[in-house]
């Protein structure tokens, strides 16, 4: 054993070194298991650094865990505690959760930090584990040690991360800690270089930033520490700037208070002047978090920020670049890009290369002053970029082009010049530029070079060919080329020139380049075929499409009388192929049920993910299946091939790859292109030495936002300039006829073509668009906020005045009401309870509560539990009848279904109305929780006001007996893949104590009980209709040891959390 | 965190955490560019890099790298000031830690590291605190040098006094003899110091 331990340390060692030592690992777990404290030490550690979560050795070590949580010796059970916080198998976490719950209460510090950091771990694992246990974090952050609770702070940042709502009440107590540690209340060893409890104070101001995003109220609570700990924090130390920096993060992501950010734009300040890069970098870095809020900072920096530009570390000139990114306007976006492209031409990061080629494409396609310049920038990119870069971004360029703007003349100047500037690149020397922007090249020629009226086609057919015969173009650019000269052959002497093409090409190996071959021959011999497919100039027909492909009807219907079988989509043969796969696997249920749980788990996603996926390639082998005519077939079969087609040229295409890295660095003509784009735009160089010219820069860069000194007024010019770009888009997202007018001139030329247009029609509505739309509408939409806001602030502020008055009123009137109005409440209730639906009145409902009011208008709500379903009643009562409102229910985990809505019933000058919402389950959670939003103006025609509301219901509602007989349980629980299994408290009673708790839970969460064999209990019940849970009960040593099985994820672990409250409040 | 790498000057690994689930082939092909990004860097540089989609904060002592790969919204100085803390750490526990003391007691440097940061959290801030639990279970292992029941020396160097009340006349000699035994066979100033109240009391009660 001793000796084992030395080599252990050998073996991970080797490991590290990057040897295989895998054969290691089972003795690590050994080690761990049977050795004495110290080798139990070493083998832990061993584990932790071998095995993965999912290794599956990890089960192994189950056991031993367990072992050692419940030893009486210190030592091991921080040991075991310590590698639960690093691996863990999550399915095992219910077997060891009750334990390290119970350290939670242990005498010893060290304990109950590390058990909090396990179930930090179990929260970030499997969250709805742990969902239970959420009030025992509140007692671990209350914890007397300051490790114990700065342990619990990293349990609530994940969880506020996840829900800031809920965590809203904590906000007072997370300041009066912070209050304490900047006070210097903690002791003296969690001082770090005499700064109390850095890190503690970090984590804090994290948690602060998330409670006070977008909540005036929660924000007005941490102002005072904040300014506190900004103002302590004033050491030059570095760790005094990371809370500095935390903190005014802080400051300006919760809601503004102007004397705050005034202090943080300082300590801004401090960062960028700052002699230390790494304090410059970090206030580049919170200068790009601000300067969308506040743009003038950006200008009282900007000396700095060009001094940075200039920077040796490549770093620091980044993150100015994504800082001058964030504040490009239509006045510096030629300046910027420039310093973009430049700052490319000598990147050598490819992650670093797509980033920033992105941006570039973005600014030029927002900002871009004139054709020349957009076309030139575009270039630039598609140089620089070149085959790493997102497909969006030619796809992207493409739908410009060919959609393009308002004015037919600004569109043919573009192309034109888009034309002509390509004709010169490919007379230059061609080989050096990338796949993919000859491939944009070669479509642009092949659709737009006609209207260069000077350029004869066959000139443009000789640059084309030119690519053909270049080794280094891939024959993805290939078929592209063939293509555009597909569409060009439309003069006599370019026929003969393309039928020479297209004969070397037509016994190509590559079946893509054969079939382009192809069309190309017999559409360049049929000159009228060829001008009815491919119309000179591109006219822009709609092209209908019988996507229904209902012409086949006749030959399908055929097919079946002929005995043929009926057509079956993909995924419902996969479906049923897996479905005789599960069966297989069943058998080995009873003798290993984690393993087989895991294993039918994965067979039984499969199905489902296939035929999500599937969905489109499914239409393809639709048409392939159905096709009878060739030219039908052929769409099938070109997808399919165009497909692999692609893939067998992954390898070519590498190589290339490989081929075109170095070239930016070496190539001189490149550079030579790059420079006579750059001659284009006069810009005064930056020079280090000299300030004039610096200063110059500095105008170019901010004259934008300095002309627009307030920020109004950036708001008014910016639309101006929008304008141009935005009306574009909206015109082609609007008009659909304008898309389909593009698609067919070229979809029905070629598939790749085609394939392109689908991403083009993708790519542009979605990501491109929206994104560009998002980013100008922004401060637009911020001051709608702003003034819905306001509007609000004037309604909730009218309200209480009135109220006042109204309750001063009817206190002076009718002084002694107070008592009968309690009883005016509960008469409501039962009022309420006559307005339930005939429909509903025979099942049982849960208690009326009340929702929300205003003085015109009462919400209550309850909820129905019928026999198949789950309806949530929402009772409004109005006091006028001129109402006019709209309710919206809505909730993650449910789907809810406005079932109807009763007419009005009027009783005392009060209507009542009823809606009706029926309920059902996304996914099982152990509460749900429905959020509804009342807008409402009463009487009709007043401004809006709005409520929110919400609505809780357990698990339990949807919880329905399921009556089945032993034989189906049986064959049910072998069929079931998701599991829980633990131990529960048995209900004391004399005799029969499993009869009694099995009776206790069928009252109380209406579970069906199916038998009762010995010591053993058999009981089912689903989720409404149609989602079983089985439980199965076997008294064991004093406890109720359940198993609870079903096809649903999560549903075992929220139905026993039930099962664990039921019985203990019985 | 997602994972902490030290490596030297030559960009031999000496010690790997990772926090976040890769697999080995991942983990090789990461350690091994980042190791080549870092040592290509100047040492007036900035210490925080943006690599691929990680943030990465990495600082040199003497010949080796610290460097750790942080989340987007991490604190990028409070994680140098964690690298800060793991040297310092070492440095009192090696006494004037150096390259060799990783190689040849890296299990040691791991126990730290797990002592300090648990799960890419840093677990306790607090210096004493962390030496303490690592000395604790290290007595363990002089223990085993002169083979005594865990538990009980565990307990011993805990609390003198529980010790001395629960413990009978004739067994004083025999842990007072134990003592002696560690004192000689350690030379562990740590051990000594932590115990030198206690040893007051020994010495006190049964002088040798």
């Amino acid at each position: 054993m001793r000796q084992m331990r030395e080599l252990m340390v050998r073996a991970v060692y080797c490991e590290m070194l990057g040897y295989e030592a895998s054969f290691s690992y089972i003795h690590a777990i050994k080690l761990a298991q049977q050795g004495n404290v110290l080798e139990k030490r070493v083998g832990y550690l061993a584990v932790s650094l071998f095995l993965n979560e999912s290794h599956e050795l990890l089960l192994l070590l189950v056991n031993t865990v367990l072992k050692d949580l419940q030893s009486t010796n210190l030592i091991e059970v921080c040991m075991a505690l310590t590698v639960v916080c690093q691996i863990f198998p999550k399915d095992m976490i219910p077997a060891i959760l009750p334990i390290v719950e119970e350290k939670l209460n242990h005498p010893k510090e060290i304990i109950r930090r590390k058990a909090v950091l396990a179930l930090h771990k179990f929260h970030l694992i499997a969250p709805n584990q742990v969902q239970h246990i959420h009030n025992k974090f509140r007692k671990a952050l209350c914890d007397k040690d300051p490790g114990v609770m700065t342990a619990s702070l990293h349990i609530y940042l994940q969880l506020i991360q996840e829900n800031a709502e809920a965590y809203k009440d904590l906000t007072a107590s997370f300041v009066t800690i912070l209050k304490q540690v900047v006070g210097g209340k903690l002791p003296m060893d969690f001082n770090y270089h005499s700064v109390p409890a850095p890190w503690l104070q970090i984590q804090l101001l994290r948690i602060l930033s998330l409670l006070g995003k977008n909540d005036q109220r929660t924000s007005e609570v941490m102002y005072e520490v904040l300014d506190e700990s900004l103002r302590r924090a004033e050491m030059n130390h570095n760790i005094t700037y990371a809370i500095l920096y935390e903190g005014v993060k802080c400051v300006y992501t919760i809601h503004p208070k102007s004397e705050l950010l005034e202090k943080a734009a300082k300590c801004i300040g401090n960062f960028v002047l700052s002699p230390k890069i790494n304090l410059k970098y970090l206030g580049l870095k919170a200068l790009t978090y601000v300067v969308q809020q506040d743009p003038k900072l950006a200008l009282q920096h900007q000396m700095t920020i060009i001094e940075c530009l200039d920077h040796s570390d490549v770093i620091i000139k980044r993150e100015t670049l994504e800082l001058l990114f964030r504040i490009t306007n239509a006045q510096n976006v030629t300046v910027i890009v420039e310093k973009m492209l430049d700052f490319l031409r000598l990147s050598k990061d490819d992650h670093t290369t797509i980033d920033i080629v992105g941006k570039v494409a973005e600014l030029a396609e927002k900002y871009a002053p004139d054709n020349e310049w957009f076309i030139q920038t575009m270039n630039a990119v598609f140089s620089l970029g070149g085959d790493m870069m997102q497909p969006e971004i030619p796809n992207g360029f493409l739908k410009l082009l060919s959609e393009g703007f308002d004015s037919e003349e600004e569109d043919r100047k573009l192309r034109l010049f888009a034309v002509s500037s390509y004709v010169s690149l490919l007379q230059g020397e061609p080989s050096k530029l990338p796949q993919r922007f000859l491939q944009v090249i070669c479509w642009v020629l092949g659709e737009y070079s006609f209207l260069k009226e000077d350029l004869e086609p066959s000139v443009v057919l000789g640059l084309l060919t030119k690519l053909l015969d270049m080794k280094s173009s891939s024959s993805e650019t290939k078929s592209w080329v063939l293509v555009a000269i597909t569409k060009l052959c439309w003069s006599e002497a370019a026929v003969s020139e393309a039928q020479q093409v297209a004969e070397t090409y037509s016994s190509s190996f590559d079946t893509t380049l054969r079939q382009r071959a192809q069309e190309l021959q017999h559409l360049s011999r049929d000159s009228q075929l060829h001008s009815r497919v491919l119309p000179p100039g591109g006219s822009l027909e709609p092209e209908e499409v019988d996507s229904s492909l209902s012409f086949l009807d006749g030959f399908v219907s055929g097919a079946l009388s002929a005995g043929a079988a009926p057509y079956k989509p993909l995924h419902q043969r996969q479906e049923e192929l897996s479905r005789s796969k599960v069966l297989s696997l069943e058998p080995y249920g009873l003798s290993l049920p984690i393993s087989t749980s895991s294993c039918s788990m994965t067979d039984r996603q499969s199905p489902t993910l296939l035929s999500t996926s599937s969905g489109l390639s499914g239409d393809g082998t639709d048409f392939s299946h159905r096709g009878s005519s060739t030219t039908l077939r052929l769409d099938g079969v070109k997808r399919v091939w165009g497909r692999e087609g692609y893939l067998a040229q992954k390898e070519p295409v590498e190589e290339v790859a490989q081929v075109e890295v170095p070239s930016p660095l070496q190539s001189p003509s490149q550079q030579g292109d790059a420079n006579s784009c750059r001659s284009k735009t006069p810009t005064p160089m930056p020079n280090p030495e000299c300030d004039q010219e610096k200063q110059q820069l500095a105008s170019s860069l901010f004259g934008g936002l300095s002309s627009q000194s307030s920020v109004c007024l950036m708001e008014k010019s910016e639309p101006d300039i929008q304008r141009f770009r935005r009306k574009a888009k909206g015109q082609r997202s609007s008009s659909t006829t304008n898309e389909q007018r593009a698609n067919p001139t070229v979809s029905s030329a070629s598939a790749v073509d085609n394939l392109l247009c689908n991403n083009l029609l993708e790519a542009d509505t979605e990501p491109i668009n929206s994104s560009a739309k998002q980013t100008f509408q922004h401060p637009h939409s911020l001051s709608v906020a702003n003034g819905a806001c306001d509007a609000e602030a004037i309604l909730t502020d009218g309200d209480p005045k009135e109220r006042d008055q109204l309750l001063s009123s009817e206190d002076s009137v009718e002084a002694d009401d107070c008592p009968p109005r309690e009883d005016q409440k509960r008469s409501k209730d039962f009022c309420l309870t006559s307005y339930l639906p005939a429909e509903l009145s025979g099942f049982s409902h849960s208690e009326i509560i009340p929702l929300c009011s205003s003085q015109s208008l009462d919400l209550s709500a309850c909820h129905v539990q019928t026999d198949n379903s789950v309806v949530l009643v929402v009772f409004i009562t109005k006091t006028s009848e001129d109402a006019n409102l709209q309710i919206q229910v809505l909730s993650e985990e449910l789907e809810v279904l406005c079932v109807c809505e009763s007419p009005v019933e009027e009783v005392r000058g009060r209507s009542v109305s009823v809606r009706q919402y029926s309920l059902t389950v996304k996914m099982p959670l152990v509460h749900f929780e429905l959020v509804g939003m009342l807008s409402y103006s009463i009487p009709a025609g007043m401004p809006q006001a709005m409520m929110q509301f919400s609505y809780k219901l357990p698990l339990t509602s949807f919880i329905r007996p399921l009556t089945v007989s032993t034989e189906e349980y049986g064959s049910m629980w072998l069929a079931f893949s998701h599991d829980t299994k633990q131990n529960l408290t048995l209900i004391k009673e004399e005799r029969e104590p499993l009869t009694a708790t099995l009776n206790a839970l069928n009252k109380k969460l209406s579970l069906h009980v199916v038998e009762i064999i010995g010591v053993e209990g058999l009981v089912a019940c689903s989720l409404l209709q149609d989602q079983p849970c089985l439980m199965h009960c076997r008294v064991h040593a004093g406890r109720l040891a359940v198993w609870l099985r079903s096809p649903v994820a999560d549903l075992p672990d929220c139905l026993l959390y039930h099962c664990q409250r039921a019985l203990q409040e019985s | 965190m997602q994972f902490m790498l030290l490596f030297s000057r030559q960009g031999k690994l000496r010690l790997q955490k990772w926090y976040v689930p890769l697999s080995d082939k991942e983990k090789k092909k990461i350690t091994r560019e980042l190791v080549q990004t870092v040592l290509a860097r100047k040492p007036k540089m900035c210490s925080f890099l943006e690599w691929r989609d990680l943030k990465i904060v990495y600082k040199r002592y003497a010949s080796l790298y610290f460097c750790c790969a942080i989340e987007d919204q991490d604190n990028e100085l409070i994680t140098l000031e964690i690298i800060h803390r793991y040297v310092e750490l070492l440095d009192k526990y090696f006494g004037s830690v150096c390259e060799l003391d990783i190689i040849f007691n890296f299990e040691k440097a791991y126990f730290i590291l797990d002592e300090f940061l648990l799960g890419g959290e840093a677990q306790e801030t607090s210096k004493k605190n962390v030496l303490k639990a690592i000395e604790q279970a290290d007595l363990l292992q002089e223990d085993t040098k002169v083979s005594f029941s865990p538990s009980f020396l565990m307990v011993w160097s805990r609390n003198a006094a529980e010790v001395r009340d629960s413990c009978g006349g004739s067994e004083q000699a025999s842990w007072v003899k134990t003592a002696f035994l560690l004192l000689v066979s350690t030379e562990r100033k740590f051990w000594i110091t932590l115990n030198k109240d206690m040893l007051r009391k020994i010495k006190m009660q049964a002088p040798l």
